[in-house]
């Protein structure tokens, strides 16, 4: 199950560029001094134990947390500076994939897929919307769902369509906030492969934030390792598992245990 | 670590800061109310669902209310001699006071709860974030469009219940003194004026809005997960029927005034 590195990583061009960012929640300091970049096609997982900032540090990215100093810029725009407008125009290139799959309870998995596309993309006509979601729906192994409330999938399928329904506008960027926490091995590996196929079918660079390491392993080319509000390691699966640190050493040999 | 300092204490910055917050969500609110893009087909769906959510238990009410409000009446009446007023009296009760306060109230348990609890589920289950992140204007989508829905759909739930309330007291003064039905509403509405006919309008335009503000507001900042949205729903109820009451007394006192001038 091990990644396929046959994408291209342009290291030239960064998709997203941190520069000592800095984040605090009234008097708890979350993160201290962020420097990180993303580069164009390259998968990258984010670890680190729980109540460390991991999800802070992308939804910050997506603009839904401002930070308290610091410099962020997402496809060449300075996030701190952009009016809504300009905001909304950048989220378009942005997928999010939430860790409780935020699928819209009242709305049927078409519904659901189609939502993006209903409010951003007005002139488009109701087939066209119905190929894009049939494309989406087909792309995680879906298609026959498109009739059912979300209440009625399994957690498995709740995170694929909550990835299809980000895919519908084809972003740049794919974000996933802890997308196997709570699944068996098997759906955890099927996630895992339907990471993999995302950035291989729709050419998108991601951060992956995880507990899993048989998740960030399989589908990262780095990883970072967010420890006390700062990055303390970001290297390949191998360089990061072989530091001599002792946080990071704690943290590996907890979670193969 | 930083220190949180407070200016008078924790409660009551906090009780300050809630007022502050709500003051700004109906800002909001009237300053995106008229901005595009408007969500009809999102306010359609909603005036429908609040309109079929309170309809039975509207009518049942309106209808108890009728009857029970006018048996109670009857024996006060007919001590003077003056049961006659009967139809008279409900009239102005059921039209100016009970109509649009029942509904008012009833509306505040079913639809505001329901939206405190939707909404408040809707956060605590990210799909409000997850509606940011599409580049959808979450407080456009949900807020503005259920806010309006009260707004617009109470007054008619109002005459409904109105409506039916007389329809309860008729049927009981039929019963009990086998007068004409059409006697009946001849004389309910012949002690009815115009100015209290707006008088009723404005308290359900009023309850209306109070109603979907308070359970937006209380479920769109809902907190604490699934503990939280019960938390929602119940405050929403709680804090638009308390407010329900105040306005009862404000716009009463208003109109009487009016009524003086």
């Amino acid at each position: 199950m091990d990644k396929l590195k046959q994408h291209f990583i342009n290291r030239e061009e960064e998709v997203i560029s941190i520069k000592d960012l800095y984040k605090s929640f009234e008097n708890l300091d979350v993160l201290k001094g962020i420097n990180f970049s993303l580069y164009k096609g390259e998968n990258v997982a984010i670890l680190g134990k729980s109540g460390t900032g991991k999800s802070v540090l992308i939804k910050i990215i997506v603009g839904l947390l401002k930070p308290d100093k610091g410099h962020l810029q997402v496809l060449g725009k300075e996030v701190n500076t952009l009016s809504k407008r300009e905001l909304d125009a950048l989220r378009l290139r942005i997928g999010f994939s939430f860790q409780s799959s935020a699928l819209y309870d009242g709305m049927n998995v078409y519904q659901n897929l189609a939502f993006p596309l209903r409010m951003n993309l007005k002139n488009l006509s109701k087939k066209d919307i119905n190929l894009a979601v049939e494309r989406v729906a087909d792309a995680v192994s879906l298609k026959d769902k498109l009739s059912q409330m979300p209440s009625d999938l399994s957690g498995g399928q709740r995170k694929r369509i909550g990835i299809a329904r980000t895919l519908i506008l084809k972003p740049e960027i794919m974000l996933y906030d802890e997308p196997t926490a709570g699944l068996d091995p098997i759906t955890s590996t099927e996630i895992i492969e339907l990471i993999n196929q995302v950035q291989h079918r729709f050419n998108t660079s991601s951060i992956i934030i995880t507990h899993d390491l048989t998740c960030a392993k399989c589908t990262s080319d780095r990883i970072a390792m967010l420890l006390d509000g700062k990055f303390s390691k970001v290297g390949t699966f191998d360089e990061v598992f072989e530091t001599n640190d002792n946080q990071i050493k704690e943290f590996f040999n907890y979670n193969f245990m | 670590m930083k220190t949180r300092k407070y200016i008078f204490s924790r409660r009551i910055d906090a009780y300050f800061q809630a007022v502050y917050e709500a003051y700004k969500f109906v800002l909001q609110f009237w300053k995106e109310s008229f901005r595009r893009p408007f969500h009809i087909r999102e306010l359609v769906n909603q005036c429908f669902e609040i309109g079929v959510r309170a309809l039975p238990l509207i009518t049942l009410t309106g209808f108890i209310v009728g009857i029970v409000f006018t048996k109670q009446s009857r024996p006060s009446l007919e001590n003077f001699g003056a049961q006659s007023w009967l139809p008279s009296l409900m009239g102005i009760a059921i039209i100016k006071a009970l109509g649009p306060l029942v509904t008012g109230l009833i509306c505040a348990g079913k639809v505001g709860s329901g939206i405190g609890a939707e909404l408040g589920s809707m956060k605590v289950t990210e799909q409000i974030e997850a509606m940011e992140v599409s580049a959808v204007n979450p407080f456009k989508f949900l807020v503005i469009t259920r806010v309006w829905a009260t707004t617009l759909t109470i007054p008619v739930l109002v005459f409904y219940c109105s409506f039916v309330g007389l329809l309860g007291s008729s049927l009981n003064v039929w019963a009990v003194d086998s007068s004409s039905t059409l006697t009946f509403y001849q004389n309910a509405f012949s002690t009815i004026t115009f100015v209290d006919l707006i008088e009723s309008i404005v308290k359900s335009i009023v309850y209306g809005f109070t109603i979907g503000i308070v359970g937006s507001f209380k479920g769109y900042n809902a907190t604490q997960g699934t503990r939280g949205v019960g938390k929602a729903a119940n405050q929403a109820v709680v804090s638009a029927m308390f407010l329900i009451f105040i306005e009862e007394i404000v716009i009463v006192q208003i109109f009487r005034w009016i009524r003086f001038f």
